[in-house]
């Protein structure tokens, strides 16, 4: 990874929104964490907050987010799941199977748990690297809008 | 003539092997003494240096927040990678061949719903704990009740297991004394990880975890390469050697020597496997973690290394336990620990070369403090978690009260925080005092099991299902939670069986040693129950803010 979120903050400059956002960031200043209020309490205390938060739910920004985060995550944690699945199936069903050797003394099943490995490496490079083009800026944005507003 | 001298002769080398054996024998656990000392030591220094002046609910429940995805991916892998995987799952493969590597591959694959459903949306809704995200849509008062009680649930069984762990890793390095050595070793790590958490918090947490994870990390790469340099790179050798070691030839390398007997083995297989799988999102030392970094995106970047160093231990793993089969013997792990646990250790005394050797004594002793340092580690981080369910769920809403300020600081949340870790610590050292005969991966796989079936459906469905209300939440946690622990206490794991806590007693009725693949399901099932059956529906408005929070990070402690 390249760049830590934490600590260094000022010396990364304009390319990275979100460690700047920390450096400077406008909730710092209106109430840091400790004194916000807890959300639940918030919300039935203030309608107005409530009513930014469903104008932002109905918004299409907000919508085009979601949409997404959902048809990448949704999919794709449905899917892994019946692979794994399948594999445990298998596993305890067809040993015969998967005893069935492929080269030296590597067979099916040794094959089949490294997909699963590798399943797991791809999907978490492919889901990071989607929600870091396509929706961590858009998601930053609604943010500091939200904020703005909710403030 | 030439039969007395030979006799003396015979007499004399036994004489000396023997005295050699006991040599090396006090030689590595002198060693493995004084390297464990010095972890501790280590520990303790960065306890004291951590915990200096500081005094807020912030920098003690989540470190202050400002971890960088580096640092919380190592503490994540540190928390996740527990005395069960290093020495059990090993030894699993060691016995078993490849019904141990299902193991792994349900630990690991776990990762990816972590990833993908809970990190980044749980890091944006809470602020220490996972009732915090809850009661970000839902009644607080009754929620982070019953998420307190089923995080500390969980945190409890898997500190049980991890002290289990710790009783018989010692018994293995002072062969002799085991049950009196095993009760102090118990008593030791409890105190320590008492301490561990009360002066030092979450950022001492944190670091300790930063460290064991390099260590374990560390140790692991050396072992892997010594064992495959021993093949000369060619796994195919080291598979063949490894199946003619563990005394069962091709079988060994194919699914079925522990799990392929009856249908119900089989049916128990599946239900570890779901809860395998399931569990890691709902594990509160998990959850807490999200919480040490500043944003959502450093949360999903610290998992990302996370399942980068974990992924990489794992296949580390599977070449220890088959070298552990290919170099030292099924027979002889067997024989060491009717479990396996202590292939690992004994796979590092033949690769340095053999009791007696000062390679072999240096490496067992490595291996030794290594294993420590791991159950140390992930039992401060358990401590720790299930501290702050205490003092912020459970404390924080029976002093608040219904409509009280839900705000009210936190220095006595931190007080209480300290007085839970005290006494968490003192209920896991009796249970496990009580519990010592129990394997670990089974407490392991059941403390998954409850974790998938009472928090995960309720975190997943808080987050994703918009008519989910209160009275369906509670019913969801609750309704995962009793069934789960019912049906353990009712399962073969507590009584009518030679391996059981009350081996005399039969009381099981319920033939899974896994209650998962019953109670996960009863978790969602009751949920839904309790939404359909609510006298109110639930409030648009707050799911509104829920949904924009999680995936915006708007408000975001």
């Amino acid at each position: 990874m390249d760049v830590h979120d934490g600590g260094g903050a000022v010396r990364l400059g304009v390319q990275d929104p979100w460690t700047e956002a920390l450096a400077v960031g406008p909730w710092e200043e209106h109430g840091g964490p400790s004194q916000r209020p807890e959300p639940g309490a918030a919300a039935r205390g203030e309608p107005d907050r409530t009513a930014v938060y469903r104008q932002v739910q109905a918004g299409e920004a907000f919508q085009e987010v979601r949409r997404r985060y959902r048809r990448f995550a949704f999919p794709a944690a449905g899917a892994c799941l019946v692979c794994y699945l399948l594999y445990v199936t298998a596993a305890i069903t067809a040993p015969g199977l998967m005893g069935r050797p492929v080269a030296g003394a590597v067979n099916v099943a040794m094959l089949a748990g490294l997909a699963q490995f590798a399943m797991t490496f791809l999907l978490t490079w492919a889901y990071a690297r989607h929600a870091r083009l396509r929706r961590d800026r858009a998601a930053l944005e609604l943010r500091w809008d939200t904020q703005e507003r909710v403030r | 003539m030439t039969g007395r001298p030979g006799m003396a002769v015979g007499q004399l080398r036994a004489t000396l092997a023997q005295l050699a054996a006991r040599h090396s024998v006090t030689g590595h656990q002198a060693l493995a003494l004084s390297l464990f000392t010095a972890f501790v030591s280590i520990t303790l220094a960065i306890t004291v240096w951590a915990g200096r002046g500081r005094r807020s609910s912030e920098e003690f429940f989540s470190g202050g927040r400002l971890f960088s995805p580096l640092e919380n991916g190592f503490a994540i892998s540190g928390d996740y990678l527990s005395a069960g995987s290093f020495l059990g799952v090993s030894g699993l493969i060691a016995l078993y061949g490849y019904d141990g590597v299902l193991y792994l591959v349900g630990f690991f694959v776990a990762w990816l719903g972590v990833l993908m459903l809970v990190a980044e949306l749980v890091r944006n809704c809470g602020r220490f704990t996972l009732a915090d995200v809850l009661s970000a849509r839902m009644g607080e008062r009754p929620v982070r009740i019953a998420a307190g009680i089923s995080s500390i649930t969980v945190a409890v069984l898997y500190l049980v297991a991890q002290l289990v762990g710790a009783g018989s890793l010692v018994s293995l390095l002072l062969d002799g004394e085991a049950a009196h050595a095993r009760t102090w070793t118990v008593g030791g790590v409890g105190a320590l990880m008492v301490f561990y958490v009360v002066f030092g918090g979450m950022r001492a947490t944190t670091w300790i975890q930063v460290v064991k994870g390099a260590l374990l990390l560390g140790g692991s790469a050396v072992l892997t390469a010594m064992v495959l340099a021993h093949f000369h790179g060619d796994v195919s050798a080291l598979l063949r050697a490894a199946a003619h070691g563990s005394g069962h030839g091709a079988a060994y390398l194919r699914p079925g020597l522990k799990y392929g007997g009856s249908p119900l083995a089989r049916l128990d297989f599946v239900s570890l496997g779901l809860a395998l799988v399931l569990g890691t999102a709902g594990l509160p030392h998990i959850l807490v973690r999200f919480y040490t970094v500043p944003t959502a995106r450093a949360a999903r970047r610290s998992v990302v290394w996370a399942v980068a160093l974990i992924g990489a231990f794992y296949l580390m793993t599977m070449v220890l336990g088959f070298g552990a089969a290919a170099l030292v013997g099924s027979g002889a792990v067997r024989a060491s620990n009717a479990a396996g646990n202590t292939a690992v250790p004994l796979l590092a005394l033949s690769l340095g070369g053999g009791a007696g050797s000062t390679g072999g004594t240096v490496l067992f002793a490595v291996v030794g403090s290594v294993a420590f340092a791991t159950i140390l580690a992930v039992v401060a981080g358990l401590t720790l978690a299930s501290s702050a369910s205490v003092a912020h769920d459970l404390y924080g809403s029976l002093r608040r009260g219904h409509g009280g300020p839900s705000n009210t600081p936190d220095a006595r949340e931190v007080a209480v925080a300290r007085l839970a870790a005290v006494a968490i610590g003192a209920v896991a050292i009796g249970l496990t005092l009580y519990a010592q005969a129990l394997n670990v991966a089974v407490v392991v796989g059941v403390a998954f099991a409850v974790a998938a079936s009472a928090n995960l459906p309720v975190l997943l469905l808080t987050l994703f299902w918009r008519r989910f209300t209160t009275r369906g939440a509670v019913w969801s946690v609750y309704g995962g939670l009793v069934p789960s622990v019912a049906l353990v206490v009712f399962s073969p794991v507590v009584s009518g069986g030679p391996g059981a806590i009350f081996p005399r007693l039969d009381f099981a009725w319920f033939p899974l040693q896994n209650p998962g693949i019953v109670s996960i399901p009863l978790g969602f099932l009751v949920g839904w129950l309790g939404t359909v059956l609510s006298p109110v529906p639930a409030d648009p408005g707050r799911y509104a803010e829920v949904e924009v929070r999680s995936l915006t990070g708007a408000g975001a402690a």
